[in-house]
């Protein structure tokens, strides 16, 4: 059980929030080619080591944040 | 005290485990191993045992040196499998608990208990574990003096933590330092989350055996539980012992045996000198004999010769035998690292101690004492001492002061702490030795529990095997209800020994929670039966059960499906109510349906953004229905949107979306177009919402609420409702003149006995499905699954071309989704006009036999009462009106011919309903408001007592702000308050007085309470006076108004879950 530490209400259990996958995935901006809305829409990066994702605080505050995350410790930090 | 072992009637002592009981009661054959059946005595004396597994009551498995007897106990042996006795009744009641601390102490032994006091001295919040009924660990099984006096004196005079948990085994240790501890509780077990900042680990030793012939007979047992039968429960664990000391704990057992009058017969000892006279030093046990029964009579003792790499002797012809009956092992011992190794930190042969300690910590973890060898008393209670302190300051935030934490050099520590005067000798370092080929044809045992012999492991190796991750799966050494506690060490050992390997070389398996087994009862806790998922009401959901509706699940709703007359079938029902609605007047609780208040100057063009329509053009008033894509194109939710003003829409969701579509809005709002000037606020369970449907609806609007009587298609307004502010909504997913009604909550009852007394009939959830199906309305969830366009379900219209973007619209350019050929909404007419087509039927072509390509499914399939006969809607891919398919389920095939997916009323003629007859006379009813929990009050009232007091705080006006501060209330979020109490509300507040309902918590007990269900600390340092949080399977908003009184303010849906959950807590209390 992950502890999360909301920017807003602190630390809680990973019980409380929503994954929001990979964090810093920018919307295509303009006119864009099929590979790469198929890009934004479907990939994304899976790295053994820290990873930059998004946490939803949907049982408490309900704000979108993003941590870093070593996916193989689990080690959290804030960024 | 009396209990029966396999009906046999037998007599304790108070504070016997059940296996103590058994040895005072003479009775060595407990069991029979799993396998080979052969006879199994007790081998252990904690929850290492292999051997004296039990079924106990409606427990089918414990293992009896963890049982604590009591008066009429009963219990059965097993064959190594537990049985579940279907019959047995299980009264007890089995709970949950959520703690945080500084400093988390696991295990309440010598280095346990100086590290909990050592924490608690720095200022730390300390919770203590132990397996145990009291405090001790291993003092309590041993005659070790401290400072001259007997050691559990010193236990007695320690200053401990308040929170103290005896006979709670730590099970998992998970992410983040989250510890899950299983309490032993008369009532029944509680699982214990444990969140804490630092972790001590001081879980102890476990002795090891050896593999030597003969080593499973009864009165084969471990010499430290030889010697704790004998100190601690006053039970000598047969008359004349051998005991093999590969380790020097077998001296110190060997003494306390004899002190308890057990004629020591030979001590033997691999090394090449024993530490007493007498000893048969360089001789180990090469055989054991047994009577008839299987019990030990006697040991082989020989020279032996070493054989093998390491650690292996063989028996020689001279060896002697020695009659006995009880064969003490001391094989040496295993730091129990279990915990260690499940927090992901890395462990390391020692090959001194000749055992796995930890070595590299994953977490905020230290081990301490005998779990990383430091087995001295003296040694380990220094070491705790030292954890302990560091752990506090770690956790406190200080920089630890490391010659300070090192009392073991100092008679003292820096802060006045003694650690105390012990009597014993420092140990010598253990024999080498894992196994010892025999002189007779009996196995030598690595896996007690597995029946896994030497021989196994040979083969398994012969294989050419030479993991232990293989070995274990293989032979399945170590998989047995102890996980392989007493036989790990012994695998490792003798693997190293046939492989030609450094134990440390071919390394453990891993270790995995749970430590002890843990029964589902203990892990479902209270979430079992009625308790097991929310179940979320409506206002009227009283009335609808009094009724007699029969209902389904909608996500976690519970709906009426149809409203049965006179015991009718949902066959007969259900065409009753269609001809309601399609003829005269029906109502339907359509509470459930999500509701989203947004407000901004920018609701319009978020909205356009979300929505594959265009919503900012709409008119103040008027209603619209739009879908909503993923960012894949895919359908992801429908309902209407209404104008309520310049900036105030009102979102409707789905039923099973509502939580969804607003978690989405957050997301689009907060991540990527934080510049929009829009919030959201649930109000679904503020309003609840009655559909009034059918050409003569009109003559029960005219009584409830004559305000909106000219309502034209697609509007809505503010009306007065029965005396009661309400809204009004224009809206139908039949086809038919429809007004859905909306009062708060509390009057949603009074509304509802008002319809139906002025003549609509009640439908459910059935009925509004064929009444949408003929118009082809599509059901999210029901025709999409996730791979379905607006396009797909033939409703291009809704896609705006104009727009710049709104989500997903690239996707629906992608050659995927724009390719000709993919599947379509269509409608089906099945050949023979009475038959149902199932549900997800598949659409083969025509009459082809054999293989045949799939052409699409059916989504939903009804007997259609307007159309008397029955239709069906499917996704299909490369059909046109007029073809003939086949339906195919299983060996059921239907006939089918495609038609156009409207079957009724396709030019909506019926909408606009018939005129108003006569003037209707006002409503003679009583309108009544009802808070959510009103049910409830005589059982709130019923349960409270001076410990906790329980009551709702019904009808209290609250608000929703967002913005600036109001100066007032309960913040919830960034820009995000709830106010509450009779004040007047500043314009922009959104009215919630229905969302949620107060239950208020009091008395000395309500923390109690509490901390069954809530997972968030509520120390006082730590708990901020309010949050929103989880308690049981529900949010809510937790305020602590002062130290012994707390509301929860929770959704009124929630509300009957909650109390029903807090009415248990408190019953379980």
């Amino acid at each position: 059980m992950l502890l999360i530490e909301c920017p807003h209400c602190g630390p809680r259990d990973e019980t409380e929030f929503h994954y929001g996958g990979q964090a810093g995935v920018a919307y295509p901006a303009g006119e864009v080619s099929d590979e790469e809305w198929a890009a934004y829409v479907f990939l994304r990066d899976n790295p053994k080591g820290w990873f930059r994702e998004r946490w939803f605080h949907v049982h408490g505050c309900r704000t979108w944040f993003a941590v870093e995350r070593h996916t193989v410790t689990h080690e959290i930090r804030t960024s | 005290m009396r209990f029966t072992f396999d009906g046999r009637e037998l007599r304790g002592e108070p504070g016997d485990t059940l296996a103590a009981a058994l040895l005072r009661n003479g009775v060595r054959v407990v069991g029979r191993s799993v396998e080979l059946g052969r006879p199994r005595g007790i081998f252990a004396a904690g929850a290492d045992e292999p051997n004296a597994l039990v079924r106990v009551g409606a427990d089918p498995m414990l293992a009896a040196t963890t049982v604590e007897l009591y008066d009429g106990l009963e219990a059965w042996s097993l064959r190594g499998k537990g049985r579940l006795d279907l019959d047995a009744v299980d009264e007890r009641r089995y709970d949950k608990g959520y703690l945080h601390c500084d400093v988390l102490v696991v295990g309440g032994g010598p280095a346990g208990l100086a590290a909990a006091v050592a924490a608690g001295r720095a200022g730390a919040r300390v919770i203590l574990v132990d397996e145990q009924p009291r405090l001790g660990g291993d003092l309590l099984n041993s005659r070790v003096l401290l400072d001259g006096a007997p050691a559990l004196d010193w236990v007695d005079g320690l200053d401990l933590p308040s929170r103290v948990l005896t006979r709670t085994t730590a099970v998992g240790y998970y992410d983040h330092n989250y510890v899950v501890a299983v309490e032993r509780r008369e009532r029944g077990e509680r699982l214990w989350h444990l969140r804490a900042r630092r972790v001590v680990l001081a879980t102890g030793a476990h002795e090891r055996s050896l593999a030597f012939p003969g080593n499973d007979r009864p009165g084969v047992m471990l010499a430290s539980a030889a010697r704790a039968y004998a100190n601690r429960y006053g039970v000598p664990p047969g008359r004349r012992a051998v005991v093999l000391a590969c380790a020097d704990s077998g001296y110190e057992a060997a003494r306390d045996l004899e002190a308890a009058g057990v004629d020591v017969a030979a001590i033997v000892d691999p090394r090449q000198e024993g530490l007493v006279p007498g000893t048969l030093a360089g001789q180990v046990v090469t055989g054991t004999t047994a009577d008839a029964e299987g019990v030990l009579t006697g040991v082989y003792v020989g020279g032996g010769h070493s054989v093998g790499h390491s650690g292996g002797y063989g028996g020689g012809r001279g060896d002697q035998y020695i009659e006995a009956d009880l064969l003490a092992v001391a094989g040496g011992w295993n730091p129990v690292v279990h915990l260690f190794s499940q927090s992901q930190g890395r462990v390391r042969f020692d090959d001194d101690l000749q055992a796995f300690v930890p070595d590299v910590s994953a977490q905020a973890e230290r081990s301490a004492g005998a779990c990383r060898g430091r087995y001295g008393t003296r040694e380990a209670i220094a070491d705790g001492y030292a954890a302990g302190t560091e752990a506090a300051a770690l956790a406190l935030g200080r920089t630890p002061d490391h010659e300070a934490t090192a009392p073991e050099t100092a008679p003292a520590t820096a802060d006045g702490w003694r650690v105390p005067e012990c009597d014993e000798r420092a140990p010598r370092a253990p024999a080498v030795l894992w196994q010892v080929e025999g002189r007779s044809g009996e196995p030598a045992f690595a896996d007690l529990h597995r029946d896994v012999t030497v021989e196994d492991l040979a083969r398994a190796a012969g294989t050419g095997m030479r993991s232990v991750e293989h070995v274990k799966r293989y032979t399945t050494a170590g998989t047995g209800a102890d996980q392989g506690k007493t036989s790990g060490a012994v695998v490792v050992g003798v693997m190293s020994a046939l492989l030609g390997a450094a134990p440390g070389q071919v390394g453990t398996t891993t270790f995995r929670p749970p430590y002890t087994p843990v029964s589902f009862a203990t892990l479902a806790g209270r979430d079992r039966g009625a308790l097991s998922d929310p179940v979320r009401t409506t206002a009227m959901h009283d009335v609808h059960v009094a009724r007699g509706a029969v209902f389904e699940n909608v996500g976690q709703w519970k709906r009426p499906r149809y409203f049965p007359v006179d015991g009718e079938p949902m066959e007969a029902a259900v065409p009753r109510e269609c001809r309601a609605a399609r003829t005269a007047v029906a109502a339907m609780d359509a509470s459930t349906l999500g509701k989203i208040d947004l407000r901004g100057a920018d609701a319009g063009e978020f909205l356009d953004r979300i929505y594959t329509n265009t919503f900012s053009t709409l008119a103040v008033g008027a209603c619209r229905y739009g879908v909503m894509c993923r960012a894949d194109g895919m359908v992801f939710d429908d309902g209407t949107t209404t104008r309520l003003a310049e900036d105030h829409f009102l979102m409707t969701t789905t039923t099973g979306n509502a939580a969804a579509v607003l978690d989405w809005l957050e997301e689009w709002r907060q991540t990527e177009w934080p510049e929009l000037d829009v919030s959201f606020t649930s109000v679904t369970d503020h309003w609840a919402t009655v559909a009034v449907v059918g050409p003569r609806a009109r003559q029960v609007i005219a009584v409830v609420a004559p305000d909106a009587l000219g309502l034209a298609f697609m509007r809505y307004t503010e009306a007065d409702v029965l005396g009661v502010p309400g809204r009004v909504f224009r809206i139908s997913f039949s086809g038919e003149l429809a007004y859905e009604v909306n009062v708060p909550w509390a009057y949603g009852r009074a509304l509802w006995e008002a319809v139906l007394d002025l003549g609509a009939v009640p439908y459910g959830t059935e009925t509004m499905h064929v009444l949408r199906a003929e118009k082809g309305f599509a059901i999210v969830g029901q025709e999409t699954d996730g791979t379905v366009t607006p396009q797909d379900l033939g409703m291009a219209w809704i896609v705006s071309p104009r727009k710049p973007d709104f989500v997903g619209k690239r996707s629906h350019a992608r050659p995927d989704t724009a390719r000709p050929g993919r599947k379509r909404l269509v409608g089906l007419l099945p050949d023979d006009p009475a038959a149902l087509v199932e549900e997800g039927a598949q659409l083969v072509a025509g009459l082809r036999e054999g293989v045949v390509p799939m052409l699409g499914h059916v989504t939903s399939s009804y007997a259609g009462a307007a159309l008397g006969r029955t239709f069906a809607l499917a996704l299909a891919k490369g059909v046109a009106p007029g073809d003939r398919l086949r339906a195919v389920s299983g060996a059921v095939v239907h006939g089918v011919t495609v038609v156009d997916p409207v079957f009724y009323d396709k030019d909506n003629a019926r909408r606009d309903g018939d005129p108003l007859e006569g003037s209707p006379a006002p409503y003679a009813g009583e309108v009544r408001a009802e808070s959510p929990a009103a049910a409830c009050a005589a059982r709130f009232a019923a349960a409270s007592g001076p410990a906790v007091r329980l009551r709702e705080v019904a009808f209290e006006p609250m608000w929703e702000v967002r913005g600036a501060d109001p100066g007032a209330g309960l913040r919830l979020g960034p820009s995000w308050w709830l106010v509450s109490g009779n004040i007047t509300p500043q314009p922009g507040w959104v009215d919630v007085s229905g969302q949620r309902t107060i239950l208020e918590l009091a008395g000395p007990a309500a923390e109690d309470v509490l901390i069954t269900g809530c997972p968030i600390d509520l120390h006082p340092s730590a708990f901020p006076g309010h949050a929103q949080t989880l308690l049981g399977k529900t949010s809510v908003i937790l305020e602590r108004r002062d130290p012994e009184t707390c509301r929860l303010y929770v959704r009124s849906s929630f509300a009957r879950y909650l109390a029903e959950w807090l009415l248990d807590a408190l019953d379980a209390l």
